[in-house]
């Protein structure tokens, strides 16, 4: 099949990518950022998904199944770039899909869209509200692509549109929100929290986009790997030293002494847990996952 | 700095804590955050309010399933949740094997450092209904107070008369086939008598309510108390009936209740009073003696 993977430069785009070749299909790429040592069948144009050649790439190149991971957040974009990237970007690879043929279309997103509030339940099947949008506002733009691309599947029902809300991706590529968390040697924890934290190795996170494709999958789904565990266990595990800071001082040592930064809508998200049910992509692909949480932190400490 | 769990943990618990049926992976954790750890010291510290500051008995432990989902209702009852505390502490050390039942914890208390923290690692999850459904459903024990804070706040003056049931347990109880054991918790209302509630003080803490004993510290007092577990009741449906269909069946819960706190406050006077005990079990389709 030929196979377009928007922002293929990405760490794990690009591991999508590999995989995908190895299995005989053709892949195209587009990203704004060039991928100089990339194999020779693999075509990377380089370009930004909202400018006229990216439309062309569609139009010539016909691909047959789409996987938008061109996403970005707060740790490297202003409010403005993420809105542009993340909700316009979308909203125009959703059109070309629809304009040009495309049978299959992957959103590659993210489960902090469901937010982290002390009234939620543990487990966020998917039906659950995005409560990110007013939880966390640095996430609004996601939550809007979010559910902007699952819209297609009422708007466009013979695309096949599958919307992945994977939980933080961590492992040895050290990419990802949970990695820019822990990059520091200390991690800020609230005083008197200790959320659970769910989050996959990037290879299992690369297998569930694969068979995503592979089971040319429809609908909205979870995807998650081990169970979560506390934040304090992960900052043991990762070899970093887990600091509690008192809430009301949190936003003021945040991006400070080693700490990394947060915006200050992200004290929710340390102080309650996002958990994700992934039944129904379990149900529906066969996946399980390979990596259990001693391994992925072990991967990630020593890189 | 802090001394090891297992040195603070006696050897009964540890031992329980490895019966109990709680699937922990290797850090001691299974999917819902409870720590094992945390359980241990938990029920370590419940233990010295069970044995000997309470001196709770039960009664009808046999009512309770050895394996499987099932749903505990109770009065509610003591300013503080303590018969929370004392049902817990008597599934890990009388039962055998031990089990973990899992409260519905106030949502307010969600909020509080350490508080939420460590009701969420003993398995005390907040009170929602899409928890309760998926702990059932996962074969777990959920304890339930369908009077809620109605019920812990309640006066003295006002002591072991229910107040009103929510239908929100019924429908859930029907949805996932799980047997209800209703059960009396005794003793609890002359621990702590409130007085009144002070309404300032709850609203700074965004509590519902602040109880106010005569003694002013809301903190219950060393007696005696008992739980009354009756037998097991199997409701048939779906959890869509109509309100008055599962309002009858909550009437018929709240009976049952009603029954076992009667004749349990009985047996509690006849224990104050220093006679023997009456050990036959609580039989809930009877009416108690006199």
């Amino acid at each position: 099949m030929k196979i377009l993977i928007t922002g293929i430069n990405g760490n794990h785009a690009r591991m999508v990518a590999l995989r995908l070749l190895a299995q005989g299909h053709q892949i195209l790429g587009i990203d704004r950022r060039p991928w100089p040592d990339a194999p020779p069948n693999i075509h990377v144009f380089q370009t930004d998904v909202r400018k006229r050649p990216a439309a062309d790439v569609f139009r010539q190149h016909r691909p047959e199944v789409v996987i938008h991971m061109a996403t970005i957040t707060h740790f490297s974009a202003t409010a403005d770039e993420r809105l542009r990237i993340n909700l316009h970007g979308t909203r125009l690879v959703f059109d070309y899909c629809h304009e040009f043929g495309v049978k299959q279309a992957v959103f590659v997103g993210r489960h902090t869209i469901y937010g982290a509030a002390p009234d939620a339940p543990l487990y966020r099947t998917e039906e659950e509200p995005p409560l990110a949008v007013s939880t966390f506002p640095e996430l609004a733009d996601l939550v809007a692509a979010d559910l902007y691309a699952g819209s297609a599947l009422w708007r466009w029902p013979e695309l096949k549109t599958a919307v992945l809300r994977l939980v933080y991706i961590l492992g040895p590529t050290r990419r990802g929100t949970l990695a820019n968390f822990l990059e520091g040697p200390r991690v800020p924890m609230i005083f008197g929290f200790d959320p659970l934290y769910h989050f996959m190795h990037d290879e299992d996170a690369v297998e569930a986009i694969v068979r995503t494709v592979d089971h040319q999958l429809s609908g909205v789904f979870n995807v998650a790997g081990p169970p979560p565990i506390p934040l304090s266990v992960l900052a043991r595990g990762t070899g970093r030293q887990a600091i509690p800071i008192p809430e009301p001082l949190f936003r003021y040592a945040v991006g400070r002494f080693g700490l990394a930064y947060l915006p200050p809508g992200a004290a929710a998200h340390v102080k309650h847990p996002i958990v994700v049910d992934n039944s129904a992509f379990r149900a529906a692909t066969g996946f399980e996952h390979q990596y259990d949480a001693h391994e992925i932190m072990r991967g990630f400490r020593d890189g | 700095m802090w001394p090891r769990f297992e040195q603070i943990t006696s050897r009964d618990v540890l031992e329980r804590l490895d019966r109990l049926d709680v699937p922990f992976n290797q850090y001691g954790m299974d999917p819902y955050g409870i720590s094992k750890r945390h359980i241990g010291l938990f029920v370590s510290m419940l233990e010295v309010f069970y044995k000997y500051y309470f001196r709770v008995r039960c009664f009808g432990l046999e009512n309770l399933p050895k394996t499987g989902p099932g749903m505990l209702v109770s009065n509610h009852s003591g300013g503080v949740p303590a018969d929370g505390g004392m049902i817990i502490a008597s599934l890990f050390f009388s039962l055998d094997p031990p089990r973990l039942v899992h409260g519905m914890v106030e949502k307010f208390a969600q909020e509080w450092p350490f508080v939420s923290q460590w009701f969420n690692r003993v398995g005390q999850l907040p009170g929602l209904p899409e928890h309760a459904i998926r702990l059932l459903n996962d074969g777990r024990l959920l304890m339930v107070f369908p009077e809620g804070a109605r019920g812990l706040g309640k006066l003295y003056k006002d002591r072991y008369n229910l107040s009103h049931f929510g239908t929100g347990f019924m429908r859930i109880a029907l949805q996932t086939r799980s047997p209800i054991v209703p059960l009396a918790f005794i003793g609890g209302e002359e621990a702590m008598p409130t007085m009144f509630h002070a309404k300032r003080l709850a609203r700074m803490f965004g509590a519902p309510y602040w109880p106010v004993p005569p003694y002013l510290l809301p903190v219950p007092l060393p007696l005696s108390c008992e739980i009354h577990y009756g037998k097991p009741m199997h409701f048939d449906g779906t959890g869509n009936e109509p309100d008055e269909v599962v309002e009858g069946y909550v009437e018929q819960v709240k009976s049952v209740i009603n029954m076992l706190v009667t004749r349990g406050r009985a047996v509690h006077e006849q224990r104050r009073a220093g006679a023997e005990y009456v050990t036959h079990e609580v039989d809930p389709g009877t009416e108690p003696k006199p």
